[in-house]
C-alpha cells in the first residue's frame, strides 16, 4: 500500500495550505444549509402534537448536543495518532478541537435546559445522560487545562492525549445511557435502526443542521489548526515562503 | 407575525435557546480568524526582524 498521503498529513507545511484550500469548502455550505434549517425547522415544519412549537428547541439542541460528542471523538482520534505515530500534526489537530467542543457542550447542556423547563418542569435533574454530558465539559476543561499547565509542548500533547483516550468511555455511556438506564431524556428520535420516527417536514431541517453544524465545525478546525501550525513551527523555513 | 414569535407560548424558552447557539457559531468563528490573524502577524513579526527567534516550543 502507498502510504505518501499518510506522510503528506505529517507535513505541516502541507497541511497548512490544504486547510486553506479547503476552509471556504466547509463553510459555505455549513452556512447555507444552516440558514436553510433555521427557515424549515422555525417556518415549514409543523409544531408537535405533544410538545407544540417548544419541539423546535431540537433544531438547536440536537445539532449542538451532536457536535459536543462528534468534536470529542475527532479530538481523542488525533491524539492517539499522535501519540502512537508522533505526529505533531495530529496534536495540533486535537489541540485545535477542544475549544470549539467545550463551547457546543455548555450549548447543548444550555439549550437542553430550556428545553427541559417547560416539557419536564425543571431545569436540571441528575439524569445519567445529562449528567455523562457534563462530565464530557469537564472532560473538555481538563483537556484545555492540562495542556495550558504544561510549559513544554511535546509533552503537554502527550500527557492531554493520555486524558483524551480515557475519556473516550464517557462517549458510550453519553450515546446509551437513555437505553441502559431509565432516563427522563427522550430517545433518539433520528438514529436508530429502523425508520425515525419524525414526519419529513420534521426531520429534513434537523438532518440539515446536522450536516450544517457537522461543516460549520469543519470549517473552524481548519481555521483554528492552522493557527496552531504557524505557533507551533514558528522557526521553519517555510512559513518564510508562505507569509511573503 | 407576533404568531411566529410566540411560538405558542414557548418563546421563553425558545429565543433563549437559539440566542445561545448563534452566539457559540459566530464567537467561534470570531476567535477562530482572530487567532489565525494574530498567528500571522506574530510569525511576520519575526522574520521581518531577521531573528530566528527562541528556540523551544514545538522544535523537538
Amino acid at each position: 500500500m502507498d502510504w505518501t498521503w499518510f506522510h503528506k498529513f505529517g507535513s505541516p507545511p502541507h497541511v497548512y495550505r490544504l486547510a486553506g484550500v479547503l476552509t471556504p469548502w466547509f463553510a459555505w455550505p455549513a452556512a447555507l444549509l444552516i440558514l436553510g434549517a433555521l427557515y424549515g425547522g422555525l417556518v415549514l415544519a409543523p409544531p408537535d402534537y405533544q410538545q407544540g412549537d417548544g419541539f423546535r428547541i431540537i433544531y438547536v439542541h440536537a445539532p449542538s448536543a451532536w457536535l459536543a460528542v462528534m468534536i470529542y471523538a475527532v479530538m481523542a482520534t488525533a491524539a492517539g495518532v499522535g501519540l502512537i505515530w508522533r505526529m505533531k500534526v495530529a496534536h495540533a489537530v486535537a489541540a485545535s478541537c477542544a475549544g470549539v467542543g467545550a463551547w457546543f457542550t455548555v450549548v447543548s447542556l444550555l439549550t437542553g435546559m430550556l428545553w427541559g423547563k417547560p416539557m419536564w418542569g425543571t431545569y436540571w435533574v441528575w439524569d445519567p445522560r445529562l449528567t455523562a454530558q457534563l462530565i464530557l465539559l469537564f472532560l473538555y476543561l481538563g483537556f484545555m487545562g492540562l495542556r495550558a499547565s504544561i510549559d513544554d509542548l511535546s509533552r503537554a500533547d502527550r500527557a492531554s492525549a493520555v486524558l483524551a483516550l480515557v475519556g473516550v468511555v464517557n462517549l458510550p455511556i453519553i450515546r446509551y445511557s437513555v437505553e441502559w438506564w431509565n432516563s427522563i431524556h427522550q430517545a433518539p428520535s433520528v438514529m436508530k435502526m429502523d425508520r425515525p420516527s419524525m414526519p419529513f417536514d420534521m426531520l429534513a431541517p434537523l438532518l440539515a443542521m446536522l450536516l450544517g453544524f457537522t461543516l460549520y465545525f469543519g470549517a473552524v478546525l481548519l481555521i483554528r489548526l492552522r493557527a496552531e501550525i504557524l505557533r507551533r513551527e514558528r522557526n521553519a523555513s517555510w512559513i518564510r515562503e508562505e507569509l511573503t | 407575525m407576533s404568531d411566529f414569535f410566540s411560538m405558542g407560548g414557548y418563546a421563553l424558552f425558545l429565543w433563549p435557546a437559539y440566542a445561545v447557539t448563534l452566539l457559540a457559531i459566530v464567537v467561534n468563528v470570531y476567535t477562530a480568524r482572530r487567532d489565525l490573524q494574530s498567528a500571522r502577524m506574530e510569525a511576520r513579526r519575526r522574520l521581518s526582524a531577521g531573528s530566528p527567534g527562541d528556540p523551544g516550543r514545538g522544535q523537538s
